[in-house]
């Protein structure tokens, strides 16, 4: 009995993880995330601004006392790190108040606390043996490996979008100079001869 | 033994139901919050979400009402629906996507009494996994009768194949982004050509229409 006690209880402590989110932000509002932690949990923020705008936010992260930790204006991308000194509610804002008409997609990674253990009674304490201490190095570097490859979508999903609106933009504009250009072409022939008509009347009159 | 069991049944029960401490945000009554996950095909996506109601007389945030639903509306790139569905107070929701690109979940609330969200806020905890984070190792640890070293091993296979997944999406987005360039490379050539010749075009018969007007008023 004790023993699920337990286990439970080390379940509820570890299961905080990570948790990744991608979000759109409509312009001037703000959006905020709260996590509930412990006192002593490390934590990592990493955002990125994908689509919007000139792909910059403004994000600030307040501890369960109200003071800032962390406050940045029009930031492309970033990464926070921070121990909680306090146990409480710790919290994440990003704002696109400054922002009049463009809505911005952000992503944000909060990780907090340990991961969670693969079977409930692995127990980090006892000494693991070579292949299981071989199999923890693998799985620490392939996580980094898939990190590497959040980051790199992002920066492509970011890039690609530019193109695609510089690609939208290049045809708007040139069917609407081709456009302007024939307007503006009748538009002179029109009025040069408007001109020589009404100094022929004014001629006509004046004789 | 059965201790053992215990636990692990216990340990199931609450991996598959609840977010313990997730993230969570505020939502309005009528509001609509979208998340997006770009993930490539047959991955699985699995989200659990907690809700909880502000409650006005104790002035604080009380646990799971009943009669206050979610409703989750989940879109593949194609903006195509492929959930659609209404959900408690607290649910779990899952699919697989079959093609890759930007799904988007969106939730909003579908309270069926509307004297419940008097107070305005509601509070969401959610927590999204996608891959091979969908897994349930303890479960397949005793389904598949798997030693610590087995397991751990498993979980190194479905990292692998995740990334794998995610390479193959990665050149498929760099074909999508290389045709986009090309195309406005070839935009930006041809249209420049064309205005260079609309240009010259217009400048002759601008020209050749205004000399014709002057020898005809006899200016000329």
């Amino acid at each position: 009995m004790q023993r699920v006690g337990l286990l439970i209880v080390t379940l509820y402590a570890a299961l905080i993880g990570g948790t990744e989110l991608t979000f759109e932000l409509p312009d001037n509002e703000k959006q905020c995330f709260y996590e509930d932690l412990e006192e002593g949990a490390k934590f990592d923020i990493d955002f990125q601004v994908i689509a919007g705008g000139n792909y910059d936010v403004d994000c600030f992260v307040t501890d369960p006392m109200n003071n800032v930790l962390y406050e940045e204006q029009r930031k492309q991308y970033d990464s926070f790190s921070h121990t909680a000194a306090l146990k409480g509610v710790y919290k994440v804002c990003f704002s696109n108040e400054f922002s009049t008409f463009s809505h911005k997609t952000v992503y944000l990674d909060f990780r907090a606390g340990e991961d969670t253990p693969l079977l409930p009674d692995m127990n980090r304490a006892t000494a693991l043996t070579q292949m299981e201490s071989a199999c923890l190095s693998i799985h620490e570097i392939l996580k980094v490996v898939a990190d590497s490859q959040t980051w790199y979508r992002l920066r492509e999903a970011q890039d690609r979008l530019r193109a695609e609106d510089l690609n939208e933009r290049v045809s708007f504009w040139s069917i609407g100079e081709t456009i302007i250009l024939f307007v503006v072409s009748l538009g002179q022939v029109l009025m040069l001869k408007s001109f020589f008509n009404d100094k022929k009347t004014n001629v006509a009159t004046s004789t | 033994m059965t201790v053992v069991a215990s636990c692990v049944g216990v340990l199931l029960l609450f991996a598959w139901f609840t977010p313990s401490k997730a993230l969570y945000f505020h939502i309005g009554e009528t509001e609509k919050k979208c998340f997006i996950e770009e993930i490539p095909d047959e991955t699985m996506v699995i989200g659990k979400y907690r809700t909880q109601l502000w409650d006005k007389q104790t002035g604080s945030f009380l646990p799971a009402t009943p009669g206050l639903g979610m409703h989750v509306e989940i879109k593949d790139p194609d903006t195509k629906v492929i959930l659609s569905r209404q959900y408690g107070s607290d649910g779990r929701f899952t699919f697989t996507s079959h093609t890759p690109g930007e799904h988007q979940i969106c939730l909003h609330s579908n309270s069926t009494k509307m004297a419940l969200f008097a107070g305005g806020k509601l509070r969401v905890h959610l927590d999204i996994q996608v891959g091979e984070h969908t897994n349930n190792y303890p479960e397949i640890a005793a389904k598949d009768k798997l030693t610590e070293l087995q397991l751990r091993v498993r979980q190194l296979l479905d990292q692998v194949e995740q990334i794998q997944k995610e390479q193959n999406y990665q050149r498929y987005r760099e074909e999508r982004f290389r045709m986009t360039s090309e195309s406005t490379n070839q935009r930006v050539l041809w249209w420049s050509i064309a205005q260079t010749v609309i240009l010259i075009i217009t400048a002759i018969w601008q020209m050749r229409h205004l000399k014709s007007f002057f020898e005809a008023k006899k200016l000329v």
